[in-house]
């Protein structure tokens, strides 16, 4: 019976109801971080108006297979959280817990690639600062435009990577809860709640991968 | 309203998609199409995007509360976004409001500055 379920609160009538206020809350959270990146997203817009060659020089640095490669980890992490949430409306404790290890491994597959371009970039001198180096393109020979181009990429890219350590970090404190069988087909809102967020995160890098990486993978290497 | 549950087959028939127009959108990105290259790999981004929020999100199944919720969002994205460039990509035609002669514009619409310096170019977005 919903109605005495202990993970129904008391401000709540029916389990329902309270599922669908956790999602409202959790979409309006959301909301705040489609704004939170769109500023991002705008400088990004207005600064490659300017700066186009030097941008596109910029961006063909980047290691596109990482950001293609990265892409597809991170599909494959929103499937697996999806369906840590199917295993819970269909009452499967075990599988919950090991699509929910899946997930987290591979966010954390994402992570590793991630801090091996970092560490490329910084070899190469590419983050802006007084060490700043870039081979400017003959087209816009002022490197500090290819320079707002990588303060740009590592504010968006590190935005982002923070968001998936605190995913993780949300991931793991599901799991001993799962196993101990308290997710049910009645009640399972933090892993709903959770799931939207890793899906968000999905989707920021869904635009990062074009507007990043594959704009300028065209030019010459 | 009771929850949804989705079929294995939809799931992994989403994430199939998903794969695919990422393999098709890095593809795109080698070829050298100008201004197509933008808007192919843009409508491929919305297009996943989509997928996720109405298949892995749910959103396909929400209530209508969460559907606005989510719309709103994204409106509000493209207020951001769109009237910040209304103003970037107005200012080559203002640029040339201000180069036009003194003697064509009234006064009282010019947009020189005090010192006559009616033709200097935008310090902010200069012509590219």
């Amino acid at each position: 019976m919903s109605s005495t379920h202990s993970a129904l609160q008391h401000h709540f009538d029916t389990l329902d109801q309270q599922r669908e206020a956790s999602t409202f809350g959790m979409w309006c959270f959301l909301v705040t971080e489609i704004m939170f990146f769109g500023g991002l997203f705008t400088a990004y817009v207005v600064y490659r108006l300017r700066y186009q060659a030097a941008f596109e020089a910029a961006s063909n640095s980047l290691l596109t297979w990482a950001g293609a490669v990265n892409t597809a980890v991170l599909i494959c992490s929103s499937l697996t959280m999806a369906l840590a949430i199917r295993s819970a409306q269909l009452d499967r404790r075990k599988a919950i817990v090991w699509f929910l290890l899946v997930t987290m491994l591979l966010g954390a597959t994402f992570l590793g690639i991630k801090a091996f371009e970092y560490t490329t970039e910084f070899r190469e001198h590419h983050y802006p600062g007084p060490s700043f180096h870039f081979d400017a393109p003959p087209a816009d020979p002022n490197p500090h435009h290819a320079e707002m181009f990588f303060a740009i990429y590592f504010c968006m890219t590190g935005l982002h990577a923070a968001h998936m350590l605190i995913g993780l970090g949300l991931l793991s404190s599901l799991l001993a809860p799962a196993w101990k069988g308290r997710y049910t087909p009645e009640w399972h809102n933090p892993l709903e709640c959770i799931g939207l967020y890793w899906h968000f995160v999905d989707i920021v890098w869904i635009f990062l991968l074009p507007l990043l990486y594959l704009f300028g993978a065209h030019g010459t290497k | 309203m009771p929850e949804h549950v989705s079929s294995f087959k939809s799931y992994v028939g989403t994430w199939a998609a998903l794969m695919a127009l990422t393999g098709v959108t890095v593809w795109v990105g080698y070829q050298d199409l100008g201004i197509a290259n933008d808007v192919v790999a843009l409508a491929i981004a919305v297009a996943k995007a989509l997928l996720v929020i109405l298949l892995f999100m749910h959103v396909k199944e929400s209530s209508r509360l969460t559907k606005l919720t989510v719309a709103a969002g994204f409106f509000w994205l493209a207020i951001l976004i769109g009237i910040t460039l209304t103003d970037y990509l107005s200012r080559p035609a203002v640029d040339k409001l201000r180069a036009v002669p003194a003697a064509v514009v009234p006064a009282s619409s010019r947009l020189e500055q005090p010192n006559g310096e009616s033709a200097r170019p935008n310090p902010v977005l200069p012509h590219r």
